[in-house]
C-alpha cells in the first residue's frame, strides 16, 4: 500500500514523527531535570543551563542505591538462571518423553497461567513469613524461579528439533542433563534469548512483590528503594533529587534497549501471539 | 527403574513450584476467606463476616468502580491509538526501526520511571501539562488532585506506556493480512474505509482481543500508579483494586479481608475475560 501522494507522505511521516517525540521527548526531559539545579526545574529545556551533579550526590548521601543496584542485578540474574534451568528441564520432559500424565501437566499449565495474581499474593506471602524468608533474596528469587511461559516456549522450541541429535548425543554417552543444556541449548539460541529478557526484565521491574517482602533497606531492589523515597518524605519534596533516581533505575534498561532493541521487541511481542 | 523416573525428576520442579505457589495459596486464600488474622495473633473463624462485609465495603465498591472508570477510557484509547500507529507503520516507510523503537521505549521502563516522570507532567502548578495550558491562556487543570479527573489521568498514562507493545502486535496482525484481498476489493470499488471495515478489522479480530484481555487484566492490576502519585486520593477516586487489597493487608493487618477482596478480584478478572472472549472474539 504505497502512498503516492507527496503530501499524503509528508502527513504520515508528520504523524509518526509527533508520535515518536511524545514518546521520547518525556525520557529526555527526565535525564536533563536530574542535572538540572533546582531553580532550573520549572524551565521546560531539554539540558540545564548549568548542568550540575548535585542532584545524584545528595540521593546518594539519602539511600543506599549502589547497593540495590547490585541487590536487583543479583536477583534479576539469579531468577533468570533458574527460570531457564526449570524451564528446559520441564520443557525437554514435555516435548520428548512419554510418561504418564505428560498430557495433565501440560494442561494445567496452560490452565493455571492465565490464573489472576490476587488470588496467590496475600497467602504468598503467609508462605513467606512461615518459611522464614521475609528480608531475603531468596523471598525474591523462589518465587520466579519457575515460569509457565517458559517452560512452554522450550516445549516448543525442543518438540521442532530432530529426534537424531538426541539420539547420536545418547550414543555419545550423555545424560539427559547434558542433553539438554549441551547439545539442545545451542540449538535454540534465539528462545534462549527470548525467555532471558523476559524474565530479566520481569525480575527488574517487579516492585509490588518487593515491596511486601522486603524491609530491611539494604536488601531492597532498586525500583523499591526509588519508589519508597519517591513515596516517603526523605525526597525533601527535592524534585531534582527524586527525578535522579529515576534516571538511575531506567538507565540500565535504556542503555540494554539501545543495544539489543530488536531482540526486546520480538521477546515482548511474543508474549502476546503465544495463545 | 532409573529411566521410568527420569521425566517425573525432570518436571518436578513445576510441580513443586505448582504446588506451593499455585494450588496451596488457591486453596489458603479460599480458606482464609472465612477467617479473621493480623498473622501475629492466632487466627479467628468468623464463618462468612469477611463476605457480608464486602458487601457493604464502600470501598470496595469504589476500587471496582475506579477500575470500571479507568477501563473506561484506557481500553478505547489504547485500541485506537495502537491500531492508529500501526497502520501509519505498515505503509512502507524509511526508519521503521527508528519509530518502533520510541514507540517501545515506554514498555520496557519501569512502572516506578514511568509515575515518577508522568507525576512532573501533571503536575498543578510546574508541570508541562499547565504550562503549556496557560501559554494558551487556558486554565490550569487539576489532573491529579481532581476527584473527576485523577483515574483518567492515570488511564492516560498507562495508554502512553503500554501502547507500543500494543502496536507491535498489531503491527504483526496487519502484516499477516493477504495483500490480494485489498486489491480485489479495491477493482470492486472499496474505499479506503471499506477496506478497513470488512476487511483489516476481522482480520485482525484476534489482536483486539488480546488487547482488550491484556488491558482489562492491566486495569484490575493497577498499583504502583496511584500508590506513588496519589495514594489512591483524591477522596480515593484513584483507589485500585489491588492498592485496596494492598492496604488491607499491609496498613490495617487484615489478612482474612484482604484475601476476601483478592478472590473476589480474580473471579472478577476471570468473569470478564470470558464475557470478552464470547463478545469480541469471531469464530473464523
Amino acid at each position: 500500500m504505497r502512498l503516492k501522494i507527496p503530501i499524503l507522505r509528508l502527513l504520515l511521516y508528520g504523524c509518526l514523527l509527533v508520535a515518536a517525540i511524545s514518546f521520547i521527548y518525556p525520557f529526555l526531559w527526565m535525564i536533563g531535570a536530574a542535572f538540572a539545579p533546582s531553580h532550573e526545574l520549572a524551565k521546560m529545556r531539554i539540558w540545564p543551563a548549568h548542568p550540575t551533579w548535585s542532584n545524584f550526590a545528595s540521593m546518594i548521601q539519602k539511600i543506599p542505591i549502589g547497593r540495590s543496584l547490585v541487590n536487583s542485578l543479583l536477583v534479576a540474574t539469579a531468577t533468570t538462571l533458574l527460570v531457564m534451568a526449570t524451564g528446559s528441564m520441564v520443557g525437554y520432559a514435555l516435548a520428548r518423553m512419554r510418561f504418564r500424565g505428560r498430557q495433565l501437566i501440560f494442561y494445567i499449565i496452560v490452565f493455571t497461567m492465565s490464573l489472576p495474581f490476587q488470588i496467590t499474593l496475600i497467602p504468598n506471602y503467609i508462605t513467606m513469613v512461615h518459611l522464614h524468608l521475609v528480608d531475603s533474596f531468596s523471598a525474591l528469587i523462589i518465587p520466579f524461579a519457575v515460569s509457565a511461559f517458559a517452560i512452554l516456549m522450550f516445549r516448543q522450541a525442543f518438540q521442532g528439533l530432530p529426534q537424531a541429535l538426541i539420539d547420536a548425543a545418547r550414543l555419545d554417552g550423555c545424560n539427559e542433563l547434558e542433553i539438554i543444556f549441551r547439545i539442545l541449548w545451542p540449538n535454540i539460541k534465539p528462545v534462549l534469548v527470548t525467555v532471558a529478557i523476559l524474565s530479566f526484565i520481569g525480575s527488574w521491574n517487579e516492585v509490588l512483590w518487593p515491596l511486601i517482602v522486603i524491609r530491611n533497606e539494604q536488601l531492597m531492589t532498586m525500583p523499591q528503594l526509588v519508589t519508597l523515597f519517591a513515596v516517603g518524605g526523605r525526597a525533601d519534596s527535592q524534585l531534582g533529587v527524586k527525578i535522579a533516581a529515576a534516571v538511575l533505575l531506567a538507565l540500565p534498561v535504556m542503555i540494554a534497549f539501545l543495544f539489543f532493541q530488536k531482540h526486546f521487541i520480538q521477546s515482548m511481542a511474543s508474549t502476546g501471539l503465544k495463545d | 527403574m532409573k529411566k521410568k523416573f527420569l521425566p517425573y525428576l525432570l518436571v518436578s520442579p513445576y510441580l513443586l513450584f505448582l504446588t506451593v505457589f499455585v494450588l496451596f495459596p488457591v486453596l489458603f486464600c479460599f480458606f482464609l476467606t472465612f477467617h479473621k488474622w493480623n498473622i501475629i495473633a492466632p487466627m479467628h473463624f468468623i464463618g462468612t463476616d469477611n463476605y457480608t462485609r464486602l458487601i457493604h465495603d464502600r470501598l470496595f465498591r469504589k476500587a471496582i468502580g475506579n477500575t470500571l472508570k479507568f477501563l473506561l477510557l484506557h481500553i478505547p484509547l489504547q485500541l485506537v491509538v495502537s491500531l492508529f500507529l500501526a497502520q501509519l507503520l505498515n505503509q512502507k516507510i524509511g526508519a521503521i526501526s527508528f519509530f518502533r523503537a520510541s514507540f517501545f521505549m515506554p514498555v520496557i521502563v519501569s512502572g516506578v520511571v514511568v509515575t515518577i516522570l508522568w507525576q512532573q507532567l501533571f503536575a498543578y502548578d510546574t508541570g508541562m501539562f499547565n504550562r503549556v495550558l496557560t501559554t494558551f491562556g487556558i486554565s490550569k487543570v487539576g489532573w491529579l488532585v481532581s476527584p473527576n479527573i485523577a483515574i483518567y489521568s492515570i488511564a492516560v498514562m498507562a495508554t502512553w506506556k503500554n501502547v507500543g507493545l500494543y502496536v507491535i502486535l498489531f503491527l504483526v496482525g496487519l502484516q499477516t493480512v493477504p495483500t490480494q484481498y485489498y486489491e480485489a476489493a479495491k477493482l470492486e470499488g472499496a474505499t479506503p474505509w471499506q477496506q478497513f471495515y470488512h476487511i483489516t478489522l476481522p482480520m485482525i479480530n484476534p489482536t483486539i482481543f488480546l488487547v482488550v484481555v491484556l488491558s482489562t487484566i492491566g486495569g484490575f492490576s493497577l498499583f504502583i500508579e496511584p500508590y506513588i502519585m496519589t495514594g489512591g486520593g483524591p477522596l480515593n477516586q484513584t483507589l485500585s483494586a489491588v492498592l485496596y487489597m494492598y492496604k488491607q493487608a499491609f496498613q490495617f493487618y487484615n489478612m482474612g479481608y484482604s484475601a476476601t477482596l483478592g478472590f473476589f478480584y480474580a473471579l472478577m478478572i476471570m468473569t470478564v475475560v470470558l464475557l470478552q472472549k464470547k463478545f469480541i472474539e469471531k469464530e473464523e
